[in-house]
């Protein structure tokens, strides 16, 4: 499989290009809504399947109503089985924003991969299982199921199941026969 | 004939009710004086209210002025009869307004009406609210961003569910009387449809027997029910997220709609958690109030991020 184009997305040049120029906060849901929207349209031109990272490092204030119109309603389009293909990611999620950003997750039942200076973390409702497998793709990954299936001690059946969910969820992604997170360099390990 | 309605001389959120309770069996349309002549004190959910007291009814209403004139001073600098001038008669002495910087204000008295007084009202407070919860009130650094979170979603439901403009107000005080310690108080009130017009206007509302204001209050606070939540399954998160707040910081929360009353009391205070058959008054009035931190530092839900975990319980678990 190719890799899949990478595409960046200041939230907070994309809030004051297409809210308010004055605006530095992400609050209220009619300013999460137009967000969204804007995201989604720069997203539908770059046309092939891509890994889109939104980054929330200039955002000093995220309340839950533009965290569900943004992260929640952004995952589920891609988590929808006639959703777009690729990935969404998140950068510069921190401290203040994890508590309206959890909040979402838990009330969707989502989950989502935040990058922080090169290290995954995956934030979100899912099962120990479901962690337990993908925290060791990304310690280990690129992996297959079968290696992953003996190194964790988990029946192979186990395992597939967990990563067709995983993938499924957009929060892990397929290369060929081996699984890596979202966002990583292919073919590192 | 005109009726007079005596303002309490300590205006807060209980005594507010002697004021509705006056006027609640005065009929629409008949002169009313609004008697705050003795008034020494008032809480931003007095001073709101009584703005909102001016927007529920049809005839213009007089207002007679505080006599003290370090209470009118006060008053002026929340921007209280700046609203009020364009609501009431007003009679008596007003002074001039003055600069809110360095007083105990902090937001004046705001009008709310759509999405951008939202952000205008958050992007103002937060420097000032950094140095009072924080400097001030010792509290974590990371209630900023939860304050502000917390100041926009209740405002948000002006916007979204009063059906017209309403009133946010924030001010720290010393709490004597019940806590001995500072509090940071929002008030955020408006005139408009109430909990219970809002979610009965959802297209699967089903009416029960109980159904009335202290319902009404019960669903939207307790169980995040919206009159949007038909279609979009993200609505009613803002008082849910309020409430979380409310738990982190031992903060007490009340949310007076219709002729009901619920209230998240924290140990500090002793208040019941519902109170009915109050007197009638539109809209919803929302106080939240954040006291001073005292002994060890707040625990936080984490230290730094990341902080990934599972919220389903354990293998297994359902999502």
């Amino acid at each position: 499989m190719m890799a899949h184009p990478t595409h960046h997305i200041d939230v907070s040049s994309v809030l004051r290009g297409t809210v308010c120029d004055l605006y530095s906060n992400l609050v209220t849901r009619p300013t999460g809504a137009a967000v969204r929207t804007a995201i989604e349209q720069q997203v539908a031109e770059i046309g092939a399947p891509a890994v889109t990272t939104i980054d929330f490092s200039q955002v000093m204030l995220l309340d839950f109503s533009c965290a569900d119109e943004i992260v929640a309603k952004l995952l589920l389009r891609y988590a929808h089985p006639d959703g777009p293909d690729g990935y969404v990611l998140f950068r510069g999620i921190h401290e203040g924003h994890l508590d309206p950003v959890e909040a979402v997750l838990e009330r969707h039942a989502l989950a989502l991969v935040a990058w922080y200076d090169g290290h995954a973390e995956l934030f979100g409702a899912v099962t120990d299982e479901e962690r337990l497998v993908w925290e060791y793709v990304r310690d280990a990954g690129p992996v297959n199921n079968a290696e992953m299936a003996q190194a964790l001690g988990l029946p192979l059946s186990d395992v597939d199941v967990l990563v067709h969910q995983l993938c499924g969820r957009r929060v892990l992604m397929r290369q060929a026969t081996r699984v890596l997170i979202p966002g990583s360099t292919p073919g590192r390990h | 004939m005109t009726t007079v309605i005596s303002v309490p001389p300590s205006l807060d959120e209980q005594t507010f009710e002697q004021v509705l309770e006056q006027i609640a069996p005065i009929p629409d349309g008949q002169k009313i004086l609004v008697d705050a002549r003795h008034v020494r004190w008032a809480s931003p959910y007095g001073l709101t209210g009584l703005l909102c007291l001016a927007q529920s009814r049809s005839e213009r209403m007089a207002f007679a002025v505080p006599e003290a004139p370090e209470t009118c001073s006060y008053w002026s600098r929340t921007a209280f009869f700046r609203h009020a001038d364009e609501l009431f008669d007003l009679h008596g002495t007003v002074p001039r307004a003055r600069d809110t910087h360095g007083s105990d204000v902090l937001l004046e008295i705001t009008p709310i009406v759509q999405s951008d007084d939202v952000h205008g009202v958050v992007g103002r407070i937060q420097q000032k609210a950094a140095e009072i919860l924080h400097g001030q009130l010792g509290l974590d650094t990371a209630i900023t961003g939860a304050f502000g979170m917390t100041l926009s979603e209740a405002c948000q439901n002006i916007v979204e569910h009063a059906g017209q403009g309403g009133w946010v107000a924030v001010q720290t005080y010393n709490y004597q009387r019940r806590l001995g310690r500072r509090v940071v108080v929002i008030a955020v009130c408006d005139a408009g449809i109430g909990f219970r017009r809002s979610l009965e206007s959802a297209p699967n509302h089903r009416r029960s027997d109980r159904w009335g204001d202290a319902m009404a209050l019960d669903e939207a606070v307790m169980r995040a029910v919206s009159r949007f939540r038909h279609g979009d399954a993200g609505r009613g998160q803002g008082l849910a997220g309020i409430r979380r707040f409310i738990g982190r910081w031992k903060a007490k929360l009340s949310v007076r709609s219709g002729t009901a009353r619920i209230a998240l009391v924290p140990e500090w205070d002793d208040d019941v958690p519902m109170t009915e058959a109050l007197a009638p008054f539109p809209g919803a009035q929302v106080q939240i109030t954040i006291p001073e931190h005292i002994g060890e530092p707040t625990p936080r839900a984490s230290s730094a991020v990341p902080r990934p975990r599972s919220r389903t319980g354990g293998p297994g678990g359902a999502r």
